[in-house]
């Protein structure tokens, strides 16, 4: 039994002031903690949830920068930028979607059978975030939009930024075209630097150069609530939001003068084949045509699957840039560059005349070389075993060379390796040699003499390009110097329109090669233009100055080979390739041309006339006369800009190069 | 110059008495009254911002802050022994009002909480958010203290069954506020330290039990609060952007009006149970312990009045009262800083909305009446 308990309120006072003192030390022990807590949340980590807070509200939204142009010589635009407009629907402000899309059905501006699907696109997008419903609107499509605009709240006309190719086909393995970025491409760009960027550069300079025709894009930030929705009135808190304006891309300038460039792909119009002309002082590419072409604007505008599978299926191939890639057999184009090699390692006397039947064979063996069509050339020298393009000559110069030294000496030409121009997708061609034909062919017959006898004609397994060729013929045209190839001549900054001038790229020098060599070699190839049993005489005869050339005619059959050939009896895909390559005016060259028609007979039947018309369209003013040396385009290199040697080449020029310089 | 300064001083003097004649006659307590008026201006501040300008909901609140100075008038003049005396009817009151909620209660949010009296909606919990704490002091105040078993026990019934009722709405917020409201009570009148802490025992116990009763928002809540970040876009939202909202505030905040989380609509309930953030944000932590000062102020100056007032019933029901506002308060703020679980308290003169102002001044206005009535206690 507990004892009776009495109510003692002084005591209970004082138990209360103690338990309130208890609660009191408790409470300031909580607020410790309170006040702990946010001074670590708004003292220590600050900034971190500073940067959550903006990532929270802020979108950053890009704004592309505006694409260089390409520009030829002359200034005129080959590359531009120009709006396109897209239909766009924004689902929110879309009273009745069915019934707007069908009624933009009515005017056409929607295919009936897309319906269906655009409405689930529409709907799995955010409703407040337009959606494109219809892209590169044509002008007369806007017109009609725009006379029933009152009639579809909620759909606009969105104008985009698109790559625009003024001159079309003009130029299009040059330039390149850009196309909407792949997949396998987005895995090699700097995605941040591509926020907002739809097309890419997919060929040519548009490649090439994408790095500085981007440009670099800038953005804006716009205040978005939790719900994704951007904040048009944001008041004070617009002060926490950045813009940074794009900076455009550079301009290119390229070094093709459009006026031949147009003629060239004139010229070879109808015909597969391909023209290259270059300033052999410097690389610069004049023209570099091939054909037939393609419209870039389709690849720019989003190429329907129908349009690219008639590219792709066409047998001539439009989408296949000959002037780069097509690897052939080049014929009697190759002698000047055997002759020289042969000359420098003394394995030739230019002089000594020697008698060159229709046929030749090979010490100890019957196998018969032939001349073309079985020609008897007579007792000749160098020079006319040239000018006449005589093959049983060169049989035995080759043969007296032997592979080992050809082997060495045609690359010193170009031929074998890329020439580096500055395009991506160039081919590197072959020349052939024991080695390369062990390591290929490694249950094969080997090398045989007679595959050296028949290189010194160009035929058999050697393999170069139109590009390598033009490039050859810049070597000969300068006594040796090998310029690298050329487009892009300069940037041009578009906001300051000041230009940074890339200098030319000298490659090698061919120094061995003595000044007689040169003398010997050249004045056959004019003699070629002039000597009436030259193979370019009836080609050159109007000529109003003097020009080296140099006529191949690559065979493609074994009835050719030997010597029986009917061109009207040969089914077109197996007829000889016709190879020109020219230099001029003789003794100051400016351009260097090399041009291939394929499967049109000899060099000099197709290919010798188009290099005339090009040659006399570069040099000659409208009243016919030779033009003056200077440069006459508007956007001409400086004198001032000297060329960037490649390691280990002599930069000195010869007395004979000098000699060569306009 | 001798003169003016006197009648200056004078004037101010007679000005003070004035005040003080004012407050005397009302029955208020000058200091607290004062306390009170701050916080409440400061918290319509706060909640014109995070509003986002609505004049309505200020409106809203003034007039509910009117009702609840007129109760906390109405309170303050009745006398401590009416107050007493009426407190089982109050409670009974409460527990009547209870089970009419959950027979005929409103649903809203998935929850039974509302009584619908007319156009005004009744939340008859917040009247037992004082009918315990009133109940248990009235109990205790003919019995010799500090308590014994059977009076724990009688206790223990009295702030268990309108706990449990609540609980079940669900409100499981409140059912935790009433009963610490009664345990204060308890604790205050000097239940022995072992005692004390047997029962926390007890509670941490039946705390682990009932975790298995939960609903399945309650125990994800509590889940979230120990890692918010594994579901940063469902139930870790809340905890995520207060914290964000507040750190991002720093030192000196924003700026009025300025916070882009409460703006942008990433902060939820910025203007009821999140409030707390949206000072943190625009004020910085500068502008959060100004209103934690002010809190301090009006707790300590509370516990003051109680340990003034000469009977069981005054004391224990005032210090409940102090203390019962400083545990809101603090919910509040840890909650919203991710101190303690997510748990749907209002931050106290501050939040918009319910009842929450109206019990909070009531709660005031018995306090004032149990302190200015002290002389006439026997």
């Amino acid at each position: 039994m507990s004892p009776v308990r009495i109510k003692d309120n002084w005591r209970e006072q004082r138990i209360f002031v103690r338990r309130v003192w208890f609660v009191t030390a408790l409470m300031v022990i909580a607020a410790i903690a309170v006040f702990a807590r946010l001074y670590y949340l708004q003292v220590l980590r600050q900034h971190y949830y500073e940067d959550l807070s903006v990532a929270n509200g802020v979108r950053t939204v890009p704004i592309p920068a505006a694409r260089g142009l390409i520009v030829d010589r002359n200034g005129q635009i080959m590359a531009s930028n120009r709006p396109t407009f897209e239909l766009q629907l924004t689902p929110d402000e879309v009273p009745d979607l069915r019934g707007s899309l069908q009624r933009l059905a009515k005017l056409a501006l929607v295919r009936e059978s897309d319906i269906p699907e655009l409405i689930r696109a529409i709907k799995s997008q955010l409703s407040f975030d337009p959606v494109p419903i219809r892209v590169q609107l044509s002008e007369s499509q806007v017109a009609r939009f725009a006379v029933h605009r009152f009639e579809f709240p909620g759909i606009n006309i969105s104008p985009q930024q698109s790559r625009w190719y003024p001159l079309k086909n003009l130029g299009v393995f040059a330039i390149g075209y850009v196309g909407p970025i792949s997949a396998s491409e987005l895995a090699h760009i700097n995605q941040a630097a591509y926020a907002g960027t739809a097309l890419i550069g997919k060929s040519g300079i548009e490649a090439q150069y994408e790095h500085v025709l981007h440009g670099t894009n800038g953005y804006r930030q716009v205040l978005v609530n939790a719900l994704g929705r951007e904040v048009r009135r944001p008041g004070v808190l617009a002060r926490q939001l950045h813009e940074k304006p794009p900076v455009p891309g550079d301009d290119v300038i390229v070094s093709l003068d459009l006026k031949i460039q147009r003629l060239a792909e004139k010229l070879l119009k109808g015909q597969d084949g391909a023209v290259v002309a270059l300033n052999p002082w410097n690389g610069n590419v004049i023209a570099l045509a091939s054909s037939p072409t393609f419209n870039p604007n389709l690849f720019a505008r989003g190429i329907s699957e129908k349009q690219y599978l008639a590219l792709v299926n066409n047998p001539d191939n439009p989408l296949f840039d000959r002037a780069l890639r097509s690897q052939l057999p080049i014929g009697s184009t190759i002698k000047p560059a055997i002759a020289l090699g042969a000359l420098t390692e003394g394995v030739l006397n230019p002089t000594k005349r020697i008698y060159a039947g229709s046929d030749w064979h090979l010490p100890g063996s019957d196998h018969m070389f032939h001349n073309y069509k079985h020609e008897v050339c007579g007792r000749i020298g160098l020079n006319m075993a040239i000018i006449m393009s005589c093959d049983v000559y060169f049989y035995q110069v080759a043969y007296k060379m032997g592979i080992e030294r050809l082997g060495a000496w045609l690359p010193n030409f170009g031929f074998g390796k890329p020439t580096g121009i500055d395009i991506p997708g160039e081919q590197s061609g072959l020349v052939p040699t024991p080695a390369w034909m062990a390591k290929h062919y490694p249950h094969g017959y080997g090398w045989y003499p007679g595959d050296t006898v028949i290189l010194g004609i160009g035929q058999g397994t050697f393999l170069a390009t139109p590009l390598q060729l033009a490039h050859y013929a810049g070597i000969l045209a300068t006594r040796g110097l090998s310029y690298r190839p050329r487009l892009a001549t300069g940037l041009r900054n578009p906001l300051t329109h000041k230009i940074h001038w890339k200098r030319p790229v000298l490659d090698g020098n061919l120094t061995m090669i003595s000044r007689s060599s040169w003398q010997v070699v050249i004045k056959a190839m004019h003699g070629v233009t002039t000597n009436p049993r030259g193979t370019a005489y009836w080609d050159m005869i109007n000529a109003t100055y003097p020009i080296a050339a140099k006529t191949g005619t690559a065979q493609l059959t074994r009835e050719e080979a030997n010597g029986d050939y009917n061109l009207k009896a040969t089914p077109t895909k197996l007829r000889d390739d016709s190879w020109f390559i020219a230099f001029a005016p003789l003794y100051k060259p400016r351009i260097a041309i090399a041009v291939l028609v394929e499967h049109a007979g000899a060099g000099a039947r197709a290919a010798g006339p188009i290099a005339m018309k090009i040659l006399n369209a570069y040099l000659l003013g409208p009243n016919g006369k030779l033009l003056p040396a200077t440069p006459r385009a508007r956007y001409s290199m400086p004198r001032d800009i000297t060329p960037r040697v490649t390691a280990g080449v002599d930069p000195t020029l010869t007395a004979t190069e000098r000699a060569a310089q306009p | 110059m001798m003169r003016q300064a006197i009648a200056t001083g004078s004037s101010a003097r007679r000005t003070l008495s004035g005040a003080a004649r004012v407050l005397l006659a009302l029955k208020l307590d000058g200091p607290l009254t004062f306390g009170l008026g701050l916080t409440a201006a400061y918290g319509l501040l706060v909640l014109f911002s995070a509003s986002g300008g609505n004049l309505r909901m200020l409106i809203g609140t003034v007039l509910r802050l009117a009702l609840g100075i007129a109760v906390m008038l109405a309170l303050a003049r009745l006398s401590p022994n009416l107050l007493r005396r009426a407190s089982p009817w109050l409670y009974g009151l409460g527990i009547l009002l209870l089970l009419a909620v959950a027979a005929v209660g409103h649903v809203h949010l998935g929850a039974k909480r509302w009584l619908e009296l007319g156009p005004v909606q009744f939340q008859p919990s917040e009247l037992l958010k004082i009918a315990v704490p009133m109940m248990c002091a009235w109990y205790l105040h003919e019995r010799a203290l500090p308590p014994r078993w059977r009076d724990l026990a009688v206790l223990g019934a009295i702030i268990l069954v309108p706990v449990a009722l609540v609980a079940k709405e669900p409100d499981l917020g409140t059912a935790a506020l009433i009963a610490a409201a009664g345990a204060v009570v308890i604790f205050l009148s000097g239940l022995r330290a072992r005692v004390v802490i047997a029962l926390l025992l007890l509670a941490l116990a039946a705390f682990g039990l009932g975790l298995r009763f939960m609903h399945g928002y309650q125990r994800a809540r509590l889940l979230t609060f120990l890692d918010p970040q594994a579901h940063p876009l469902s139930s870790g939202y809340h905890i995520i952007q207060s914290q964000i909202a507040v750190g991002s505030g720093g030192m000196f905040g924003k700026g009025w009006m300025a916070g882009s989380q409460a703006r942008l609509d990433f902060l939820p309930e910025r203007t009821t149970d999140f409030i707390f953030a949206v000072v943190g944000e625009e004020f910085g932590l500068l502008g959060l312990a100004v209103l934690l000062l002010l809190y301090t102020f009006v707790i300590g100056r509370s516990l003051y009045l109680a340990m003034q007032c000469p009977d069981t019933f005054s004391r224990l029901l005032g210090g409940a009262i102090a203390v019962t506002f400083f545990i809101y308060a603090f919910i509040n703020a840890g909650m919203v800083t991710g101190l303690v679980p997510v748990v749907g308290v209002p931050l106290p003169l501050v939040s918009y909305g319910g009842s929450s102002i109206v019990t909070e001044l009531s709660g005031f206005g018995i306090l004032m009446s149990l302190f200015s009535h002290r002389k006439l206690m026997g």
